[in-house]
């Protein structure tokens, strides 16, 4: 953990040598954050052990409160978001999974509460490594979902859910995901602007109308009949609609203030402009992505890479927009869907109906990999690259998916 | 081609055991002479609670494939037969499964049937059921209402009533041998209770009902908002605070506006406002806050708010000053602080008269020893199944016996 140092000018970046974890726990800060709760379970218990010692070591005045599991965990950030509170808690694997019945609730109660997956492997068999299986499991809820890739951008990405989560026009909870131990338990160089860059850019958090108060006296969360729970389903199904026009405006602003961040929020492109062979996968996966992309580069083949960053709302207009240009897709998935169509990973199914309705449709080869936390090897990728560029000569996929780095 | 379609209004709870051996022998019975059948609840009202309108219905059909028509709908928009097994239902219907007062006959069809369980005269019933744009028919069972529990079940022939009448007024679905041969395989079934089936079959009383008769009420009802005009966050505004009364004294709380609980209600508090001591008790311990401060300190129950659970007659202190009374007895929902404040005499004949009828303020639901169902029943078998039995053991139990 970095120790923070003698303050800078105050229009300065601060860097520090801090984990994914630690740098979510940087930009809480920054936030003002009001409410956390905390049940430990690797490898999100980084983060909270990393507020635990802001607010012990004075930078963070917040309530900081140890629920006896992740099901009062989630229920209590709940409730506290409803009364006006600004709100962080997180979990990750079968933690998430406890919490279930308070995931569930959250979106239709429109509580902007901002988590962090560590994302973990589901048991069993009991295992501390990557999958994204857990996240992904409310995936159909209403919750915002992102997949983040470096410290900063766990810190920026933060900041930004902070900002888009809050706004009226959406208030819904988002959960941003972190490679457990690639990206939770990392430490690189980080950049933590100042706190009055984050005030411009975080307006507080305004529950208005829905404000549970003696001055604003309301029921939350009665009991509905048939008349009811469609039109309530469809108002969600309308603030994620929303949310695009939000995170866009939101990542404008986040450039504007600070200086740094992409153009393009939804997914980062990495030689993928004049790319033959599109990868595609999320979070930290892009490294041994990016490093086997460059050593194919060195030998002509023109391979590049999409990081999904993400996932809900998912940008299918824009992706079937930059897919169109390549001659092969390969959808690399950390996760997986028994019995989905072709088998295949999450990703891989909704790119396919992402690109459904495209003009241009190359085909799609779909891989699962590294999953439990295996280490994804570059072999594995050229692998998948060899598979894609056989595809693109067929013109067509082999409508199979491709397990790689298994023993076999 | 053709189609029998039935709805059994019901009390939740009190008569759910009822209601489905009702729909199911429908559809036995018409399975008796080659047709197909399906009983359903409808699912809005599955959710229970004691003495909340519900519905089951039950469709026979000559096919399988006119059967699925009929299904295709999720609940029946008309009906051929309209059965109410409560005539305290005859004052309308609020569910948890819709908003607003639905007329007991608003699905009957024109010409359609409306059979009822009542003691009341034609006349009588007349003045609570809601007029109707096409005539229809009014059939009558002579028997009280048959309320039991979730747990437990009455056997006084209710059911087999029910099936027995309907055998008359569609005779092309279900002919009095099939009901009877019906009843006899059920796993409730005797011959006693085939013969309670013919002897209903040959007793049932009908008459026309014309569009000029009936309750001229218009029954309350809502305007549903669109999505967009919800609130968001599953959010609902509070009740507002209440008001004084009249010159700043008593206190009336706002009530829920699209929901009036009064169609739940089977028996209502009479208060004798002149033995009243102000205790508050009725007002703490009713459950959906019915009580009506009043300028000169005494509760008045508002008959739009009040469930009939009979609470307030339970904890009230002083005897016979809150005394439950069938809700057959009455026709509105009027103030009744206001009729003992026009006319202070008058007021204590009525209640004296209304408190003082041993069949109307026999409790309608819940049995309080074991074996009570059973002693009811005797009576009621032996007086031809139309006797009221009144005796209630535990409250006030020696003086309504």
């Amino acid at each position: 953990m970095a120790i923070a140092t003698a303050t800078q000018a105050a229009s300065e970046d601060k860097e520090l040598l801090i984990s994914g974890s630690e740098a979510v726990a940087e930009a809480l800060v920054l936030v003002d954050l009001d409410v956390v709760t905390a049940y430990p379970i690797r490898p999100y218990d980084t983060v909270m052990q990393a507020i635990a010692k802001k607010i012990a070591n004075g930078q963070l005045v917040a309530e900081y409160i140890v629920a006896e599991g992740e099901h009062s965990q989630f229920e209590i950030v709940k409730h506290a978001s409803t009364v006006g509170a600004r709100v962080f808690c997180g979990s990750s694997g079968v933690g998430w999974m406890y919490a279930m019945e308070c995931l569930v609730v959250t979106p239709p109660l429109r509580v902007p509460m901002v988590a962090l997956v560590g994302n973990r492997a589901l048991d069993d068999p009991g295992a501390f490594g990557v999958e994204h299986n857990d996240a992904l499991v409310v995936r159909d809820l209403g919750w915002m979902l992102c997949w983040i890739d470096t410290s900063q951008e766990a810190l920026d990405t933060t900041l930004i859910a902070y900002r888009v989560a809050e706004d009226r026009r959406i208030f819904l909870p988002l959960a941003i995901s972190a490679d457990g131990a690639f990206l939770t338990h990392s430490q690189a160089i980080t950049l933590v602007p100042p706190k009055e860059k984050v005030d411009r850019f975080l307006p507080r958090y305004d529950r208005g109308d829905l404000l549970l108060h003696p001055d604003n006296p309301i029921t939350v969360a009665p009991q509905a009949n048939e008349d009811w729970v469609i039109e309530i389903r469809r108002q969600n199904d309308e603030a994620m609609k929303r949310a695009v026009g939000v995170i866009e405006e939101a990542y404008a602003d986040f450039r504007r203030i600070f200086g740094r961040g992409p153009e393009n929020p939804w997914f980062e492109e990495y030689m993928a402009e004049d790319a033959d062979v599109i990868l595609i996968g999320m979070g930290t996966i892009s490294l041994p992505l990016k490093v086997a992309i460059r050593e194919l580069r060195a030998k002509g083949k023109k391979v590049g890479l999409i990081r999904l960053r993400w996932f809900r709302p998912f940008p299918f207009e824009r992706l079937a927009q930059a897919l169109g240009r390549a001659k092969a897709i390969g959808v690399i998935d950390r996760d997986y869907s028994f019995g989905s169509p072709f088998h295949s990973g999450v990703v891989a199914n909704e790119i396919r109906a992402a690109m459904y309705n495209a003009d241009k449709r190359p085909p799609l080869l779909s891989f699962i990999c590294g999953l439990g936390g295996r280490e994804v090897m570059l072999e594995d990728v050229y692998k998948a690259v060899d598979m894609c560029y056989a595809a693109a000569t067929a013109g067509k996929s082999d409508s199979k998916t491709h397990w790689l780095g298994v023993r076999e | 081609m053709s189609a029998l379609i039935c709805e059994v209004v019901y009390r939740g709870i009190f008569q759910k055991n009822l209601a489905a051996r009702i729909t199911r022998g429908i559809v036995l019975s018409a399975r008796k002479s080659g047709r197909w059948g399906i009983a359903f609840g409808r699912y809005g009202d599955s959710p229970q609670r004691n003495g909340i309108p519900a519905k089951d219905f039950a469709i026979v059909a000559d096919t399988k494939e006119e059967l699925e028509q009929n299904m295709a709908r999720y609940e029946p928009k008309h009906v051929d037969v309209t059965v109410c097994v409560d005539d305290t239902l005859s004052k309308g219907v609020e569910s948890w499964a819709w908003y607003g007062l639905q007329p007991i006959n608003r699905l009957t069809e024109p010409n359609g049937t409306l059979l009822m369980t009542s003691l009341q005269s034609f006349d009588a019933l007349l003045k609570d059921i809601h007029k109707k744009d096409a005539p229809y028919k009014l059939s009558l069972i002579r028997a009280k209402a048959s309320f039991s529990g979730l747990w437990v079940y009455k056997e006084d022939h209710t059911e087999v009533r029910i099936l027995g009448a309907l055998a008359k007024i569609a005779p092309s679905f279900l002919t009095l041998d099939a009901v009877a041969e019906a009843i006899k395989e059920m796993e409730w079934g005797s011959e006693l209770k085939v013969a309670s089936a013919r002897k209903t079959y040959e007793r049932i009383e009908t008459r026309e009902v014309k569009i000029t008769e009936g309750n001229a009420e218009v029954p309350y009802a809502f305007e549903m908002p669109k999505w967009w005009e919800m609130r968001e966050g599953v959010t609902i505004p509070a009740i507002p605070i209440g008001k004084p009364k009249e010159g700043g004294q008593g206190y009336v709380p706002e009530r829920n506006p699209y929901f009036k609980k009064f169609s739940t209600r089977t028996m209502r508090p009479v208060i004798d406002f002149d033995t009243c001591v102000k205790c508050n008790l009725c007002w703490i311990a009713c459950p959906d806050s019915c009580f009506d401060v009043m300028p000169d300190g005494t509760f008045d129950a508002n008959m739009d708010a009040c469930c009939g659970c009979g609470v307030c007659e339970a904890v009230c202190p002083v005897e016979d000053c809150i005394t439950m009374v069938n809700e057959s007895v009455f026709n509105d929902n009027a103030s009744q602080w206001e009729m003992w404040r026009t006319d202070k005499t008058a007021y204590k004949t009525w209640l004296t008269a209304t408190i003082g009828d041993k069949k109307t303020t026999a409790r309608s639901h819940g049995f309080r020893f074991r074996g009570q169902y059973d002693e009811e029943l005797k009576k009621d078998l032996d007086t031809g199944g139309v006797e009221i039995a009144a005796g209630i053991p535990g409250e006030n139990a020696a003086r309504k016996v």
